[in-house]
């Protein structure tokens, strides 16, 4: 049983990761969550007017297994910023109501959020949408 | 065949040196505070894996969600 020697969703998750900025993998979409752990992250980034990335996990199974793989992180929803994960649900509600979060963001104090994001076009499998 | 809160206390006490949990729950969605010396020092990430880390594949088919809030002791 040989692997292939490719693995393009692993591939297109790492370049949606590296590629965003600020970006959520999640059950549903911004306008639609599917899960109340979705939601909940959606509506942080919200009222950090935050702008951001998000992929919907549901429509291909092999995306969330991917993702889990690749981030040694076994639920949904996922937020990375800069390339790094930064957590689940329960670790951005905790920093968010420290602070860390907007920190963590470069939202501080007013001052100019992170660099708005280009519009990015995104192959299939993985379906991109950008907050804007 | 589902969870029960006592199980993931109890699973999550002996698979992490030092833990104490406070586990609430319905069968299906979980909520976990722990505390644990093994904690101190690591980032929340690295943490909340550890937790994670007891019931592997467990999560999101038998044990549905699991909330998790760590901290270290004293804290």
């Amino acid at each position: 049983m040989s692997e292939a020697p490719t693995n393009p969703m692993r591939d297109a998750i790492q370049s949606a990761i590296s590629e965003n900025p600020v970006i959520l993998f999640m059950k549903g979409t911004p306008e639609a969550p599917a899960c109340g752990f979705s939601a909940r992250t959606v509506a942080i980034l919200k009222t950090l007017d935050q702008k951001f990335a998000a992929v919907d996990v549901l429509p291909d199974p092999r995306i969330r297994q991917e993702l889990s793989s690749l981030s040694n992180w076994p639920t949904i929803p996922q937020l990375f910023v800069d390339g790094e994960l930064v957590g689940g649900c329960d670790i951005v509600t905790e920093m968010f109501e420290s602070g860390e979060l907007a920190q963590a963001l470069g939202v501080e104090d007013g001052e100019a959020p992170a660099a708005p994001q280009p519009a990015t076009v995104q192959a299939a499998p993985l379906g991109i949408e950008n907050r804007l | 065949m589902s969870a029960t809160n006592d199980e993931l206390k109890q699973r999550i006490e002996a698979g992490i040196p030092g833990a104490r949990a406070d586990v609430t729950g319905d069968g299906h969605h979980f909520n976990a505070i722990v505390s644990a010396e093994a904690f101190r020092g690591l980032p929340r990430i690295a943490q909340h894996r550890l937790v994670y880390d007891v019931f592997g594949t467990e999560l999101g088919d038998r044990i549905h969600a699991l909330s998790i809030q760590t901290r270290e002791p004293n804290q």
